[in-house]
């Protein structure tokens, strides 16, 4: 049987201690009329050694992909003792430190991983991580709401330059309670919010959204638009990537006073790429809201010996204590990879940080100048970026896509599902981990299909007698 | 110590440091940091010396018996994470096309129809990140049912007063007001103030059976009856389905929708706190509202489906697809136990904790239920130790720490006083059950005869009791 340890004896042994006859006699209190009938889909078991197999061959069908997409999942080195140590038992298979003297190490641990948070973003506080980037952006929103008492219209300004799935998941999650999200257009020349096409009287608004980058990788005006939220009695949520925190300007220091929430996906420091998950949310803010943060939150107190110790605090906030008035349902963070990212951003420090986001940085920019040379391809936006670009095609893109994952490549997003006025586009992301050769292999391929394409488009064409 | 009081300025880590040109000029200073962020300087083993020590400051599944109530702490199979960490896994981005994704939507797609199977369920989506990101789906599939049939009357979500406290907090977060409904003192709902509560404006129920109070809810089908009649619906709380695997169906129970804890029930880390996975079965009805996305299939190709194909779904969660790699470890665990695995899992669950109910009992413990079955778990009540001893169940949790093991779900639910709830899992063994019974005698020894051992345990952890109200109110929540 698997896992379970009981051998005919021992099971003998405990049905007589309870005095029943039968396993089966411990269920009589369900009415006989709901007991299953037999389950049809579920296979027979196997062993491990079997299932062992099977994985292996499904993700080997999936294997040698060499990616160029980003799009808010990045691939990055991950040092072996990251998850080496993140799957011992003893953080892999405890629980939420609720006894807290038996999980110093669980707690300790979030202590030091909000200490590495707040720092890398300029905020005073953060919390022990939610769910993922985006519903970390709909709990962001929902705490803006909660925060700012000046604002009476639960209206959010959400620039289009935000990740759609991120839009999409911030509507699902807050629209039940009255929150309405105001779309912000973006200049076509720079890829960006431009400061001078902001509405000059927005009227009452709750908070600005500010994506840095954003999701085209473009930099916003983070100073201006920050303070021009202020000024109309807005708080400002800022959405990053805390890998780009090692070298652009933290939220914290943003215009004249700094955002005032941080919310992102914490995936790039340790996670895998992992089909998209688990990753996990960020969330910071200045000390004046941390009432109104949801999630777990660690603080550093003394115990009965005055010696220093870690516990879950601001418990009062929380859905087991204040139940229907909680500041959010949820229960559990994504501990794990908190403890993942802790482990990797203690192994790569600020200098290995800065160097990770710098060489991404500069890979892109190599693959840019690549594809300076193709015909047929221009990189859109002018205006500076991180590590994440967006190429415009001459070709149908999705004759792109398809040419470079017949070749095992993942050429990178296209844009036009979610931005049908950037038909034919790739959102494309080269992090550290590609090589000179595998940018002057992506950039032949593109080049390739590029002539193959337009050359058969060509003989296409009507010829003039 | 705190890793950063082990830092030293200027040490690094180069075997982890990408050996390539880092200087660049086309990003203008406005946009940079103008100072290094706070981060450790410290070699890769001090890092690896370090949360080695830390881990072993935690109790765990893997070091310790963790009967923790609610929660399910069950063995974690080390094959289900090795396998999902595999390469072709591992390494798979979420926007990969689909013919570089086979053979992971072939996962995700089987695993869809295990849990229809197992919950008796018309469709499932894995998109939920959480059992609480489950609820929210499930109560909106509610909300978007009643709105889709111009039901707007409907207000009000109905929540036994035994729940977990994100039953109530979910139902407020898709706008609902909120009804308790009493227990009787056997534990079921109580029938008549349920039929006084159902109207025009109920919008449905959440249960969770069997419920929080270890007991199985024998009138569910009344219950159904009466809450279908009155036009609501029914939402079911996956948190203790680890009872019931396999045995009852929430589907046959007249069920609705309901929400599967894969980090309960089908084993999967809890990893100090998630992450989970909470994914949302439903009947016929509210087929059209299924969180996205989630996988379909066509011959023997997989495919995405996302609000394109279904414009009626309650939503997007994720920025991708759930927590895929937790769904990887529960797959593996469902096709290790197969079909004849399943109810094992139920039936040796329910054998473990009535053996530890019979035990306890015989020990002189009172049990808050004591004419009841358990299911797979029970709630024994210190009500009488604290009245004669004055020793409290914080206080016989604390030792139990000393003695080696986790202690149980404490004073939840919270209609019983001084109340442990128990929860053994199938997966521990008759010696290890014993060894705790064993250790709750010596501690009612102890209450007994010298209190105060028991009182201010813990005396062998790193720390002694902590100082909850400092925490909270002199706020140390970063290092300076």
């Amino acid at each position: 049987m698997p896992f379970i340890p009981h051998t005919e004896q021992e099971i003998k042994a405990m049905l007589e201690a309870i005095g029943v006859d039968s396993i089966e006699q411990l269920f009589d209190e369900i009415p006989a009329a709901l007991r299953s009938k037999g389950l049809e889909k579920v296979p027979q078991g196997l062993s491990e050694m079997e299932v062992g197999r099977l994985m292996r061959e499904r993700a080997a069908q999936d294997e040698r992909a060499l990616c160029f997409a980003g799009a808010g999942a990045y691939e990055h080195h991950i040092p072996a003792a990251v998850w080496e140590l993140t799957t011992r038992g003893e953080f892999y298979s405890a629980y939420t430190p609720y006894q807290a003297e038996a999980s110093q190490g669980t707690l300790q641990l979030l202590y030091e991983y909000q200490s590495m948070m707040a720092s890398l973003t300029g905020m005073d506080v953060s919390n022990a991580s939610l769910y993922d980037g985006a519903s970390s952006l709909a709990e962001a929103v929902l705490m803006a709401v909660r925060a700012n008492r000046k604002s009476k219209t639960k209206r959010i300004l959400m620039p289009r330059t935000v990740h759609p799935h991120y839009r999409k998941v911030a509507h699902t999650i807050t629209h039940h309670q009255g929150i309405t999200f105001d779309e912000l257009e973006y200049g076509r020349e720079g890829g960006h919010i431009d400061i001078t096409s902001l509405p000059k009287d927005p009227g009452d608004f709750t908070a600005l959204v500010i994506p840095q980058p954003n999701f085209f990788g473009v930099l916003e005006d983070i100073d201006a638009l920050t303070n021009w939220a202020h000024e109309h009695n807005a708080l400002v949520i800022a959405v990053v990537n805390p890998m780009s925190l090692a070298i652009l300007k933290p939220p914290g220091k943003w215009g004249e006073i700094g955002a005032d929430i941080v919310c992102g996906d914490g995936q790039p420091m340790g996670a895998p790429l992992s089909s998209g998950g688990p990753y996990f949310g960020i969330m910071c803010c200045r000390k004046d809201y941390v009432r109104q943060m949801p999630g777990r939150i660690i603080g550093r107190t003394t115990d009965l010996d005055g010696k220093t110790g870690f516990a879950l605090t601001l418990q009062a906030r929380e859905q087991h204590i204040r139940r229907s008035k909680a500041t959010s349902n949820i229960c559990t963070n994504q501990g794990l990879l908190v403890t993942a990212a802790t482990i990797y951003m203690s192994l790569m420090g600020p200098k290995g940080l800065s160097t990770t986001a710098t060489a991404s940085h500069n890979n892109t920019r190599q693959l840019i100048s690549a594809l300076d040379q193709v015909a047929g391809v221009r990189k859109l936006f002018n205006r500076p970026f991180f590590h994440e670009a967006v190429f415009k095609f001459d070709i149908p893109v999705n004759d792109v896509i398809d040419a470079l994952s017949a070749q095992s490549i993942v050429a990178g997003v296209s844009l036009e599902h979610h931005y049908p006025e950037l038909d034919n586009t790739l959102l494309v992301c080269v992090t550290e981990t590609k090589t000179a050769q595998d940018i002057s292999r992506y950039a032949e391929s593109i080049s390739r299909i590029s002539a193959k394409v337009s050359a058969s488009q060509q003989s296409a064409q009507p010829t003039m007698a | 110590m705190l890793i950063f009081e082990q830092s030293s300025t200027g040490r690094s880590n180069e075997a982890q440091i990408p050996d390539i040109d880092t200087k660049f000029d086309d990003i203008p200073a406005a946009f940079l940091r103008d100072e290094s962020p706070g981060l450790p300087e410290v070699s890769e083993m001090q890092v690896v010396r370090h949360y080695t020590r830390l881990s072993q400051k935690n109790f765990s599944i893997d070091t310790q018996f963790y009967p923790l109530g609610s929660c399910t702490m069950k063995y974690n199979p080390r094959g289900c994470n090795s396998l999902a960490l595999l390469p072709g896994f591992a390494q798979r981005h979420p926007l990969s096309p689909d013919n570089l994704s086979q053979g992971f939507l072939a996962c995700m797609y089987d695993l869809q129809e295990i849990l229809k199977d197992v919950t008796g369920m018309h469709g499932v989506s894995l998109a939920p990140m959480a059992g609480a990101q489950g609820e929210f789906a499930g109560v909106a599939m509610i909300r978007a049912y009643h709105d889709a049939n111009n039901d707007t009357a409907r207000t009000e979500i109905l929540v036994p007063d035994a729940a977990h406290g994100t039953n109530p907090a979910t139902a407020t977060m898709c706008n609902y007001k909120v009804k308790e409904i009493p227990t009787d003192k056997e534990g079921d709902v109580d029938l008549e103030a349920l039929r006084a509560a159902v109207g025009p404006q109920t919008a449905g129920i959440m249960l969770t059976n069997p419920s929080t109070l270890g007991v199985f809810e024998r009138k569910i089908k009344e219950i159904a009856t009466i809450v279908h009649e009155a036009g609501g619906l029914l939402y079911y709380d996956g948190a203790n389905l680890n009872a019931i695997l396999g045995k009852v169906k929430p589907g046959d129970m007249g069920f609705d929708v309901i929400h599967m804890n894969l980090h309960k029930t089908f084993s999967t880390p809890h990893g100090g706190g998630g992450p989970g996975a909470g994914p949302v079965g439903v009947s016929k009805r509210l087929l059209p509202y299924l969180p996205v996305p989630m996988v379909a299939r066509q011959g023997d190709t997989y495919s995405v489906i996302d609000e394109d194909d279904l414009p009626t779904s309650m939503g997007r969660l994720s920025a991708f697809m759930g927590n895929a790699g937790v769904l990887i470890r529960a797959y593996v665990y469902a096709r290790i136990l197969g079909r004849e695995g399943m109810h094992r899992v139920a039936e040796f669950a329910t054998l473990n904790a009535n053996y530890m109910m019979a035990r306890l009992k015989q020990a002189g413990f009172d049990m808050a239920f004591k004419n009841r079955r358990a299911t797979h778990e029970f709630i024994l009540t210190l009500k009488k130790q604290y009245k004669e001893l004055h020793v409290t169940a914080m206080d016989f949790a604390k030792r139990l720490l000393d003695y080696g093991y986790h202690a149980p779900t404490t004073y939840f639910p919270l209609l019983v006083p001084e109340c442990f709830l128990i929860e053994p899992t199938e997966t521990e063994s008759q010696q290890e059950l014993d060894g705790f019974v064993e250790a709750m005698i010596k501690i009612q020894k102890e209450a007994e005869s010298s209190p105060e051992t028991v009182t201010t345990a813990p005396h062998t952890l790193p720390v002694r009791r902590l100082d909850d109200v400092k925490a909270a109110k002199d706020l140390d929540l970063t290092w300076q």
